[in-house]
């Protein structure tokens, strides 16, 4: 290598280390900032004060789906395992809406615990897999309900 | 230039490096590639067609999805070539700002627009999917934000290009610029893992396997090899474009226009 390159070669490494480093101190002081929702568990670790917007992100646990007679509003507790908040929401559910599923609510808590969403998105998991498979997962006792790793 | 002549001349140099040499040759490069180029066409059409018929035709729905999970067929293969184009890019550049090989350059910069035409795809088949699944077609979460974000890295190095009149200089600028957004890369892969997201995890790793069922991953992989043959013939049919017009005036090229007629 000529020593032109050399000097190139360096200088570039350089700009690449520095931009490296820049990016890694943004990246850790960001973190938190980034979270796109909470979990239960980040929730009561950390309390958000009522009226605060924020999202709260989980699973709709099974069997808490509970809709008002001839309306839109639906009540439900989004849990993550060992904590659960219970959140209530009026308007139209996504199609993929369902127990188990998990959800991100975007509103904040009311005095009493109760989490009033004003926008419910049903979170994917990363599994896809036709309907005959799914059943037979079910079937031999894989039940196919999204798992949260984040 | 006596300096590279002077190096092709010793007779030590292996069958690969004399290769790495000619292909640095613009006439050498222009008649090298415009031999194959039709066959990469070729390939492409024939896998993503392939691909594709398996995938919308014959292939399943999704159990909770429905049919809206076909969007997986184009969504996926171009979100992983928006990301490899880049790092292809950012590689070519590096070479380009040490080496200064014209060809390289005139590779990285060329890539930059197929790149951001996989980008828009995916923004745009993502975002089409997410409306039924999710129920919006945007949110700023992390994954979706740095996949933007590469966007405007792409649309940067484009813009940068164009905007300095010395092709030469302009290859530099743009190549550090690139060089420099590279870091985008590993916060759009891993943005499901360090941060909660709209958008799941990664389906598939290299050694962890795939939590896609065979009869939909099967598809839309041969889709993402039809994918990298695209991006192989687009990109070679554009650097030699690129290449008779840089040198317009230049003797190899009457040559080859000259064979053409």
């Amino acid at each position: 290598m000529t020593p032109t390159r050399k000097r190139r070669l360096i200088a570039v490494l350089l700009i690449l280390a520095g931009v490296g480093i820049a990016s890694t101190i943004a990246f850790y002081s960001l973190q938190e900032n980034m979270l796109y929702f909470q979990s239960p568990s980040d929730l009561a670790q950390q309390p958000i004060p009522p009226g605060r917007q924020f999202r709260l992100g989980g699973l709709v646990k099974p069997g808490t789906v509970e809709r008002q007679e001839g309306g839109l509003a639906t009540q439900f507790v989004v849990t993550d395992g060992p904590k659960e908040v219970l959140v209530e929401y009026v308007g139209i559910l996504p199609d993929l809406f369902r127990e188990g599923q998990g959800v991100i609510a975007r509103g904040s808590l009311d005095g009493t615990g109760l989490f009033a969403a004003s926008e419910v998105l049903a979170k994917h998991d990363e599994n896809y897999m036709p309907p005959e498979v799914a059943d037979a997962l079910k079937e031999t006792g894989h039940v196919s309900y999204p798992k949260e790793d984040s | 230039m006596n300096t590279k002549t002077a190096k092709i001349a010793k007779p030590r140099k292996n069958a690969l490096v004399m290769f790495i040499h000619k292909m640095g040759s613009p006439p050498w490069f222009y008649n090298f590639t415009g031999k194959f180029i039709p066959w990469l066409w070729l390939i492409f059409g024939v896998l993503a067609a392939w691909g594709l018929y398996l995938g919308l035709v014959k292939g399943p729905a999704d159990y909770l999805q429905g049919e809206s999970v076909r969007i997986i067929y184009l969504h996926v293969p171009a979100a992983w070539m928006s990301m490899l184009i880049y790092s292809t890019m950012a590689v070519m550049a590096f070479i380009a700002l040490v080496w200064r090989i014209r060809i390289v350059e005139i590779l990285a910069m060329t890539s930059a627009p197929i790149g951001a035409a996989f980008t828009i795809v995916t923004l745009t088949a993502g975002s089409l999917w997410g409306r039924p699944t999710w129920g919006t077609y945007w949110v700023w979460d992390a994954r979706l934000t740095s996949e933007l974000v590469l966007l405007f890295l792409y649309l940067g190095v484009i813009g940068l290009y164009n905007a300095i009149d010395e092709p030469r200089k302009a290859a530099r600028a743009a190549c550090l610029l690139s060089l420099v957004g590279a870091v985008n890369l590993p916060i759009i892969h891993y943005s499901v893992k360090w941060w909660n997201t709209l958008h799941q995890g990664s389906s598939i790793s290299l050694l962890g396997g795939s939590s896609i069922d065979a009869s939909i991953l099967w598809p839309m992989l041969i889709v993402a090899v039809a994918a990298k043959f695209f991006y192989a013939a687009n990109l070679l049919t554009r650097a030699r474009v690129k290449l008779l017009e840089q040198d317009m005036r230049k003797g190899w090229v009457r040559d080859v226009l000259k064979e053409k007629n």
